[in-house]
């Protein structure tokens, strides 16, 4: 892997909407490897936008990521995601083995079924997570906290060193939590970085170590400490910017462009 | 007997064609149609089957020719127009996908009819039977129409089983499978070439008007009765088989029966019976676990009462009458009959003349659901703070529910109480 100078995540300039709207405004940062990492910030202040933009899932309106200096492309197999448990319809016919399998599937093996390998990286994930008895049960009957255990045996599977989760805590009973948190104690003792969403001011000093405050914009980033000030904290969930919001609400309005054209080259040229 | 006999021994060569077509159309129908059920895509199969109408009649019209391969690739482009529109207007406009799907469905269809009846008041020589592709022409499939939608049917059936593995994640959670680098966009449109390519053969059999039953209803058969993608595949792709042998047998002994409705109708028949009668998801199956619960509730509210009867040791005897046990909590006559024949059954209570005792086995279980009641009270005032004349109405229910594992911890988690809020000695086994 690259060595430890390299960023883990470089965002550079990125402006993103939904339907014209911008979500994200020119948010920049570069983040560590080798640690757990909280994107902090209330409902509605983009921090799942700012991850679906980190994997590609949402074209940005200007700005781009890197990941360890290198595009999404090309390390996509060094990345994984675990979206919001509640973005599947866990009522699919599948077992917990078949969602963490998923984890194993490769543009490589398209078109073939998994190998032997593949399934015992599988049984040993679900290990971890504490899940191996399960592993033949129907998703359909996993209780929240079962249901993200399996999403995140499912990352895990990938083999990564970058983990993106998407509010893993939300809505998981004690046992889960804590199996949770010792899992990320591990990763990171293994040189993984693993990024968070999170939304809970309380729990978020605790978790990580180092720390992306934000809310539309970015409000700071850094080691926890230096984050952690009370007129920081104030400025991220003390409500939205007015004229800011005033300003998205009218681009989505009158349908404008969020980036005039000389502006949305991923390099970003213009009077730096 | 005689007409199944000959229809089964396909002497007939006719017979065979149209029979071997309907089964092959139907199962490959249900088998694509599995993953447009499950990604929620069902109403987007009715549009693109009305959708597909303009299209065979805009290659007739170019073509003056009713060749199959012809006919489907107009289908498929029209078809193809449709998802598209569809697509675009949801995305673009604030029309909400329901309404874009309505009106694609249509505009196509009605431009589809019109063409139609141009075509038929043109007087081409050879018009006759387009128009049967509104309600399906299986009875007229000949052996070269045989072969070509068999080649297609077996393209879509060689297309998910290769792309099996991708399919499945795709319909589960397509946005992983785009953050793990698979070829997003392009699985999509293999899926939805296949869909369309189903509904452009289907519609031999069924018609455009019911193509989407062809589509859709064997996986709302199939899905009750498994877990599995792969099982749930295989009995949808049985069910549009199944109805496929129906429709034809029906049309085959009954001649003036079409084929096509017979053949919606058998899916219907076998849609409604799985609703009512899958194990779990069955309406059926709902109702008798209802039903097994009032029992419950009702025996154990009874035990309930002759252990409070003989708790506080007032009585020497140990057998008491129906007014007894009406003293401690009331019954109606029936549901008292009812579950003293419960409790019998399960020798919980023994009878002599008119009054009752409990057995051993039937204090124990008494014991048990009281202490349940009283555990669960315990936990309603320490965990959850509610006042103890608040408390009671909700462990009424919750003491039938209690299993073993959730008794251990609620112990612990109480620290094994000797009573219960109201002072009453919580019951532990002797």
């Amino acid at each position: 892997m690259a060595t430890k100078e390299i960023p883990s995540i470089e965002v550079h300039n990125l402006t993103a909407s939904y339907n014209r709207k911008p979500v994200l405004w020119d948010i920049d940062f570069k983040l560590p490897q080798g640690q757990l990492i909280g994107i902090v910030g209330p409902n509605g202040s983009g921090k799942t936008t700012l991850l679906k933009n980190i994997m590609g899932l949402m074209e940005p309106d200007s700005g781009y990521v890197n990941l360890f200096g290198k595009k999404l492309e090309d390390i996509r197999e060094k990345v994984s995601y675990v979206p919001q448990r509640e973005s599947v319809d866990w009522d699919f016919p599948a077992n917990v083995m078949d969602v963490v399998n998923m984890g194993r599937y490769r543009k490589s093996n398209l078109f073939k079924s998994l190998s032997k390998k593949d399934k015992e990286i599988s049984t040993q994930v679900l290990e971890k997570v504490k899940m191996l008895e399960f592993a033949k049960r129907q998703i359909s009957q996993l209780s929240g906290g079962q249901q993200q255990r399996v999403f995140i045996a499912r990352s895990l599977a990938q083999q990564a060193d970058l983990y993106l989760m998407d509010e893993p805590f939300v809505g998981v009973d004690a046992a889960t939590e804590e199996s949770i948190l010792h899992l990320l104690s591990e990763m990171k003792k293994e040189g993984k970085t693993v990024v968070i969403v999170h939304h809970d001011l309380q729990t978020a000093y605790e978790y990580f170590d180092h720390i992306v405050l934000l809310n539309t914009r970015l409000v700071a980033h850094g080691p926890k400490e230096e984050v952690f000030t009370p007129d920081l904290l104030q400025e991220a969930y003390g409500g939205r910017l007015t004229v800011l919001s005033k300003i998205g609400d009218l681009m989505a309005k009158q349908d404008f462009p969020v980036r005039e054209r000389e502006f949305k080259e991923k390099e970003g040229s213009g009077d730096e | 007997m005689n007409n199944l006999i000959d229809f089964l021994s396909f002497s007939d060569p006719n017979v065979r064609v149209v029979t071997l077509g309907t089964i092959f159309l139907g199962m490959s129908a249900a088998m694509v149609g599995t993953f447009a059920f499950l990604r929620k895509r069902s109403l987007i199969g009715d549009a693109i089957a009305h959708a597909i109408l303009p299209g065979i009649a805009l290659a007739f019209i170019f073509f003056q020719s009713k060749n199959p391969l012809i006919l489907m690739s107009g289908a498929l482009v029209s078809g193809w127009l449709a998802m598209l529109a569809i697509e675009y207007l949801s995305r673009s406009t604030k029309l909400k996908p329901d309404t874009s799907i309505g009106l694609v469905l249509s505009v196509f269809f009605g431009v589809g009819i019109l063409l139609l009846t141009s075509i038929q008041h043109s007087g081409a020589g050879n018009q006759a039977g387009l128009d049967q592709f509104l309600f399906g022409k299986a009875a007229s499939m000949t052996l070269s129409d045989l072969k070509s939608y068999s080649v297609v049917a077996v393209i879509l059936l060689l297309s998910i089983t290769f792309l099996y593995k991708e399919f499945k994640l795709l319909s589960f959670n397509p946005d992983f499978a785009k953050t793990i680098g698979l070829p997003v966009k392009t699985l999509q449109f293999v899926m939805s070439t296949i869909t369309v390519l189903a509904i452009a053969i289907g519609i031999q059999s069924v018609g455009v008007v019911l193509m989407a039953a062809l589509l859709i209803t064997p996986s709302a058969t199939a899905r009750p009765w498994t877990e599995n993608l792969l099982y749930m595949i295989i009995v949808a792709g049985a069910a549009g088989a199944f109805s496929g042998l129906v429709g034809s047998y029906i049309s085959f002994t009954a001649p003036n029966m079409p084929t096509g409705p017979w053949i919606v109708m058998t899916l219907s028949f076998l849609a409604i019976f799985s609703l009512l009668f899958a194990p779990k998801r069955g309406i059926v199956a709902k109702f008798q676990l209802q039903r097994q619960n009032r029992k419950k509730i009702i025996s154990e509210n009874l035990l309930k009462s002759f252990y409070h009867l003989v708790e506080k040791g007032d009585y020497s005897e140990s057998f008491f009458s129906k007014s007894q046990l009406l003293s401690k909590r009331s019954f109606t006559e029936t549901e008292l009959s009812k579950a003293i024949g419960l409790l019998k059954r399960k020798f919980f209570i023994i009878s002599k003349g008119d009054t009752f005792s409990l057995s051993e086995n039937g204090l124990a279980e008494a014991r048990r659901i009281v202490r349940m009641h009283r555990l669960w009270e315990m936990y309603l005032t320490e965990r959850m703070r509610l006042k103890s004349d608040h408390i009671h109405p909700n462990a009424e229910t919750i003491e039938h529910i209690i299993t073993p594992e959730i008794e251990e911890l609620l112990l612990k988690e109480l620290n094994y109480p000797d009573e219960d809020p109201h002072q009453s000695p919580i019951p532990y086994n002797p």
